[in-house]
């Protein structure tokens, strides 16, 4: 398993349209499961509503980990996701 | 004749027909199925085709309110391809044996409800969407179509509420104004309405008996009247006049910068005096905020605002502002604004008395813990701080030791502090006229032109006798503020005006020939100003 600390810039956080653009790249990455936490609470990436659920703000620090095939690579690729869009 | 006063959502005016919009409520009951592969199938091609209507809505959408606000659809169509909600419903279908309508009725409950859960307001309003997803696969299941037909003539659509969907469906060209009993300035809905600049008012019960009456909707004060008097309507006819001239001017000018033809460039920001008054600072364009009076934390409460109070009332300012400049008044009260647990006792002349930083530097206390709420605030944006009723060097200096003090005190409580500019307020003559020794104390200069031009001239503006000895564009005020600005430029700081002068477009030339940095004038007035700015040479 590959993880990585991200601290939450976007002035809303993880609200609908951003979710939805994580859950699109976070979808596209077939064999790894991608899961994002928050002080305790995880979602998987790929599912859209648990995700909001987290309630991710401005600020917040979350954890994403990524396991499966080609976890390193996929890891970095959601970590550039996470500071272009996030 | 009926008034109602609701929540603004977009400024604005609207004279038309009332027309009560309803959904067409889905009965749904449930039974029990026996055929239980049939009836997944028969929801997955409902969730197939509530997806296609999405993303019918999203092109729809697109050409009208543009990509940022179109996207919503597509994450609706996502909220629907859910795994958790999809497996739900199958869940339900097949343990229970249940219908698909009551599976997506019941499962939608589900998902609203962790959403109307959550602390945060944004995510607590999306609960709304999970139940317009909801409501469309089962509409598809009933057998129903889709329509938000509004009929042939311009209305004002009065609704109980109304979902991103419903609202995008109706044709633009006959929609007047909307006002519902639910919904939230968060919700998809309001965000729309203010892309699509259509009034728009929130938390007004309606009456089965106003349809077809005529309907006033005032965007601006929150207001909705129905049938008016002849006086009210045509009262009305000639703000909705200005008002359309003003948005025509708005559409014009909105993103243009604030530049003469020669290419001089001036800031141009806001007076505001309630965290309300935010949305019509967004709407008319203003590049910040150079006037937030705090009054109206006082004088909406009926004790000292504590710090945490006004720390989270200038944090949402400061956040909402998104990094633009937010200068912040500290108090401003007196014996002509009174408030009652001060104890300020009357006065014969108000005007001159004990009032803003003669209260603040006496009574340590208020001001110390209005300083620490703000300097707390600042690291959330860009936040500064303004000084008002300053007539000595002497003063500042006070401020400045208090401010620092207060500074070190977070420091050592270990609260992160940003970087905040601090001013003062010119509005007496006796800082104006020493200005070139306030200019090394402080970091701007912000001329109150109200208070310089009544103190300079010794005319209460309130006395209407005096209208005739009255001259806004006396040259002693107009040389006083030329004399402000070169002693802020010669110490390397700035000046703006945030007076009503600023305002005056008759002026706007001369001041930018003064080198004035900064006009801030009532959001209303932001886009006159920057026409007349542009249209200097």
């Amino acid at each position: 398993m590959k993880s990585f600390k991200y601290k939450i810039t976007d002035p809303v956080g993880i609200h609908a349209r951003p979710a939805g653009r994580l859950v699109a790249e976070a979808a596209s990455h077939h064999d790894v499961t991608i899961t994002v936490t928050k002080d305790g609470k995880s979602a998987d990436a790929k599912k859209l509503m648990v995700l909001m659920s987290l309630g991710v703000k401005q600020g917040d620090t979350v954890t994403v980990s990524v396991e499966g095939k080609d976890e390193a690579t996929v890891a970095t690729q959601m970590e550039e996701f996470f500071k272009k869009n996030l | 004749m009926e008034e109602r006063s609701g929540k603004k959502i977009f400024g604005g005016i609207a004279i038309g027909k009332i027309k009560l919009y309803s959904k067409t409520e889905n009965k749904v009951v449930r039974s029990k199925v026996d055929d239980v592969e049939a009836e997944i199938k028969r929801y997955e091609d409902a969730k197939g085709k509530a997806i296609e209507q999405l993303h019918g809505l999203y092109d729809k959408a697109l050409v009208e309110v543009g990509e940022a606000n179109a996207e919503i659809f597509n994450v609706h169509a996502m909220m629907l391809e859910d795994l958790d909600y999809t497996e739900s419903v199958h869940n339900m279908i097949s343990m229970q044996n249940v219908n698909a309508e009551y599976a997506v009725a019941s499962t939608g409950d589900n998902f609203a409800e962790m959403f109307a859960n959550m602390e945060d307001d944004y995510f607590k309003a999306r609960s709304a969407d999970v139940k317009d997803i909801t409501e469309r696969v089962i509409t598809i299941l009933c057998g129903g179509g889709e329509s938000s037909d509004i009929g042939d003539e311009p209305v004002i659509i009065v609704a109980e509420d109304l979902a991103p969907s419903e609202t995008v469906q109706m044709d633009k060209s006959k929609l007047l104004a909307f006002v519902t009993r639910l919904g939230s300035s968060n919700s998809h809905t309001a965000i729309l309405a203010r892309t699509m600049g259509i009034p728009a008012l929130i938390g007004i019960d309606h009456k089965e008996d106003w349809k077809g009456k005529i309907g006033i909707v005032d965007g601006y004060e929150g207001k909705f009247i129905v049938d008016p008097e002849m006086p009210v309507l045509e009262e009305y006819f000639k703000k909705k006049e200005a008002d359309d001239e003003q948005k025509r001017l708005l559409l014009d000018l909105k993103g243009k910068e604030n530049i003469t033809k020669s290419g001089q460039k001036i800031n141009l920001y806001a007076n505001i005096g309630n965290p309300g008054d935010l949305v019509s600072v967004i709407e008319n364009d203003a590049g910040g905020i150079g006037l937030f009076r705090s009054e109206f934390l006082y004088l909406e409460s009926d004790n000292y605002p504590t710090e945490e109070e006004q720390f989270l009332a200038y944090k949402k300012v400061v956040e909402t502002m998104g990094g633009k400049k937010v200068i912040i008044r500290t108090l401003d009260i007196g014996a002509d604004k009174q408030v009652d647990y001060f104890e300020l006792g009357k006065e014969d002349n108000p005007a001159l008395g004990y009032r803003a930083i003669r209260i603040c530097l006496t009574r340590p206390e208020i001001f110390r813990t209005q300083l620490r709420a703000l300097f707390r605030a600042s690291a959330y944006g860009n936040l500064a701080i303004m000084y008002p009723m300053i007539i000595s060097v002497d003063e500042v200096r006070k401020i400045k030791e208090i401010s620092k003090a207060v500074r070190e005190e977070l420091a050592a409580e270990g609260i992160a502090v940003g970087e905040v500019e601090e001013g003062i307020m010119i509005e007496t003559p006796a800082a104006a006229v020493i200005s070139d020794e306030l200019a090394r104390e402080v970091d701007f200069f912000s001329i109150g032109t109200n208070d310089l031009t009544q103190y300079t001239l010794a005319i209460d503006r309130q006395n209407a006798k005096l209208d005739a000895f009255y001259d806004a564009h006396h040259p002693a005020v107009l040389r006083l503020i030329q004399m402000v600005c070169d002693n802020a430029h010669k110490a390397g700081i700035w000046a703006g005006i945030c007076g009503e002068l600023g305002a005056d477009v008759t002026l706007t030339e001369t001041f930018l020939k003064m080198g004035v940095d900064e006009l801030s004038v009532s959001p209303g007035c932001v886009l006159s100003v920057r026409k007349a700015i542009r249209e200097a040479e």
